[in-house]
């Protein structure tokens, strides 16, 4: 059967040029990774899709990780884009599980860009890497005409080690597992739009870009019963627990009342349209474990100072599979859905 | 948070839950007229609460779903122009028209902007001389007066290189439509909220006296719709026909009086095509004479535009409450948000796209053959 009628006059090429979209995180991200991506590179490794590639090399597990920065604006409340090049490749390393232990670093500059300006983020970056106990051990820097960048583009590229039993990987769900997350949601996407767009609030929202590694490393020393750990960047919590869902192949449902935004965040949401779950987070962590452990795994946390409003928000389960499901606040059950590309602001 | 966690009070709401089963003797029909109520009664899943008592058939208030597939060819028509900086509300930029929508022009190097108030469009010509500022001025009776004092603002400033698309549209039109229709088979409306905090809810009243159709006018939040519906179950047991106004924290009678004012004296009401309806006569709002160099489809000579929207499509009849998203065979195959057929399905806030954003589960669930 055609797909679409032939007198159909919205027969839409979206095929053919890549949009702002397929960078959301959504599912046209997943979409070029399945269609462009994923065929040209093709192996056992890449094909699980998890944050990181873990390698056995002469018996020893490494991770690796890449990751690119093309934050606007540069500097914003809680960090800048030197910082979360830092945060954002150690967060991967540590999802798989892994010990960091070195980054490459890549400037694309745009010419003309303020030499003060790359100093105060190279600066940044280098603090940042030091405060996470990494090295930035090789680099690059390109710089291309203006008009052909935005300012700074940086990418980052970490190794660690990993634990030699420990299997962490987005398709290890099972039904009945907790899920847990760390804490407040939505605040660095919000930070930035509100800095981005010159949008004021009452009180200032800061970015939460952290670097979880030890975090991890406290979850990891309580229990080993953890299944899934995933940091919700772009696309949110939402967009994260999709990705488990459907490579586990289990159903997710969460808790409304159990998923803690701030007040601001929540604010911020309500006059823009936006909703919080598909906001992207640079220092929280969700994490699938086996319920047995979720009460323990929670208190770990919380003594953590990045793990402080830790709390289980749903639970994974076999009916449903590749849905997530939300009970909300009336106790009536809706579809938390993978958005196709970034969140709009509504018109009213 | 104030003003929005008591009107998301479960037990509030499990209260208003119950009025409404204790009070209908039989099935009602209600109609909420606006996208935004739409999107909350499905994201909270109102209809599984009280499902027995009332049935919930869902407006044409999404102004993006509305506006016609060939406003949006002549934006897109517009935007491609190497002079021109086009700015709009960020979700019309998904909107297809007939050869595309506004992200595929930005992907082809059009200026393309997203704004949150079309005045950051008039600040936007102010800083670009050189190049033709264009807003995408769409909506009901709520966005009017901001875009209208835009157009204001740039006669004032004696900006010349501003100029609006406009494509407005009025709720108490629509509604007298659908009530004319010999296939009505809405009983009661919830009048949007938003659109009645600008325009009040003295227009409704002679809509009420003329067909005897209770109107409530209602908020956003769950607690609010709920106690909406249940003013007009009141209503319809008793055998009343009023205008209520269960907003109250926000709509006064007579509306905001100001901004009404800058809508008169920018735009004049005009017959207007609604994507998903037809033409329904003196249901929108076009620029007045006097500003017809504010006018870009007069600027760009694009006046003349039409175009079909696709056959397959259902909208004309769920817009008008006869058939719900999940009735459409394309529905979730054919037809999705990345790859939408019709109005209902282009905005988040379109009846179509909120049963498959929030409950295309269950519609599976219950459609699977």
């Amino acid at each position: 059967m055609s797909v679409l009628t032939p007198s159909c006059p919205i027969i839409i090429p979206v095929k053919d040029h890549v949009s702002l979209g397929h960078g959301s995180g959504g599912k046209l991200s997943a979409q070029l990774m399945r269609d462009v991506f994923l065929p040209a590179f093709t192996n056992e490794t890449l094909a699980r899709l998890d944050d990181q590639a873990v390698l056995i090399v002469n018996g020893t597990r490494i991770a690796f990780t890449t990751d690119s920065f093309v934050v606007k604006p540069l500097f914003f409340p809680g960090g800048d884009i030197g910082s979360l090049a830092v945060h954002g490749t150690i967060n991967d390393l540590a999802m798989g599980g892994a010990q960091p232990l070195f980054l490459s670093c890549a400037f694309i500059i745009e010419e003309g860009f303020p030499m003060e300006k790359l100093r105060r983020i190279a600066a940044s970056l280098g603090r940042a890497a030091e405060a996470c106990g990494v090295k930035v051990v090789t680099g690059d820097t390109k710089v291309v005409d203006k008009g052909s960048g935005d300012g700074v583009f940086i990418n980052t590229t970490g190794i660690g080690l990993v634990p030699n039993n420990l299997f962490l990987s987005a398709s290890e769900a099972r039904p009945g597992d907790a899920v847990i997350l760390s804490g407040y949601i939505g605040d660095h996407g919000i930070a930035i739009l509100a800095e981005r767009e010159g949008l004021e609030f009452e009180t200032a929202i800061e970015s939460d870009s952290a670097a979880l590694h030890t975090l991890v490393a406290e979850m990891l020393d309580t229990t080993r019963a953890i299944r899934v750990l995933r940091d919700p960047t772009r696309g949110g919590v939402s967009s994260s627990l999709n990705e488990i869902a459907q490579q586990s192949g289990v159903g997710i449902i969460l808790d409304e009342q159990a998923i803690p935004v701030r007040d601001e965040v929540r604010g911020a949401c309500e006059m823009l349209g936006l909703d919080p779950l598909y906001v992207a987070n640079e220092g929280k962590l969700l994490s699938i474990v086996d319920p047995a452990v979720a009460d323990d795994l929670v208190a770990t946390m919380r003594r953590h100072p990045l793990g402080r409003d830790a709390r289980r928000i749903g639970t994974v389960t076999a009916k449903d599979p590749g849905w997530v499901t939300m009970r909300t606040l009336l106790g009536t059950t809706r579809i938390v859905d993978m958005l196709a590309g970034d969140q709009l602001p509504r018109i009213c | 948070m104030r003003y929005i966690d008591e009107y998301r009070d479960p037990k509030i709401a499990q209260a208003l839950v119950d009025r409404i089963a204790q009070r209908a003797t039989r099935q009602w029909v209600i109609m909420e007229i606006c996208g935004g109520q739409t999107h909350t009664l499905m994201r909270y899943g109102i209809d599984e609460l009280i499902g027995k008592q009332v049935e919930l058939v869902h407006g044409p208030g999404c102004p993006v779903c509305v506006t016609p597939i060939e406003v949006v060819d002549k934006a897109v028509e517009i935007a491609s122009r190497p002079d021109v900086i086009f700015v709009s509300y960020g979700d019309m930029l998904r909107v297809p028209g007939t050869r595309c929508d506004l992200f595929r022009v930005k992907a082809e190097g059009g200026d393309v902007r997203i704004a949150y108030s079309p005045m950051e469009a008039v600040k936007i010509a102010r800083k670009n001389p050189d190049k033709k500022v264009v807003f995408f001025g769409i909506g009901f009776e709520t966005t009017a007066p901001a875009n209208a004092m835009a157009v204001w603002k740039a006669r004032e400033e004696g900006l010349t290189n501003f100029s609006e698309l406009v494509s407005h549209v009025l709720v108490p039109p629509a509604i007298r439509l659908l009530l004319n229709s010999p296939t009505n088979r809405v009983q009661g409306f919830i009048a949007p909220g938003h659109v009645c905090t600008v325009m009040g809810y003295w227009e409704y009243k002679a809509l009420v006296d003329e067909y005897a159709v209770p109107i409530v006018v209602g908020g956003f939040e769950p607690v609010d719709l709920l106690e909406a519906i249940a003013m007009l179950v009141d209503q319809l047991e008793a055998g009343h026909a009023e205008v209520q106004n269960q907003y109250v924290r926000s709509v006064t009678y007579i509306g905001n009086q100001p901004a009404q004012k800058i809508v008169e004296n920018v735009f004049e009401v005009a017959d207007r095509k609604w994507r998903g309806i037809g033409t329904i006569p003196q249901s929108g709002l076009r620029l007045r004479p006097e500003f017809a160099a504010y006018d870009a489809e007069k600027i760009f000579g694009v006046e003349s535009r039409h175009a079909d929207e696709p056959a397959e499509c259902i909208s004309s009849q769920v817009l008008q409450g006869l058939k719900k998203p999940v009735d459409c065979p394309a529905f979730a195959t054919r037809c999705s948000p990345e790859r939408p057929l019709g109005a209902p399905m282009v905005s988040a806030e379109g009846a179509c796209s909120a049963y498959y954003q929030y409950r295309r589960h269950a519609a599976e669930l219950v459609c699977v053959p």
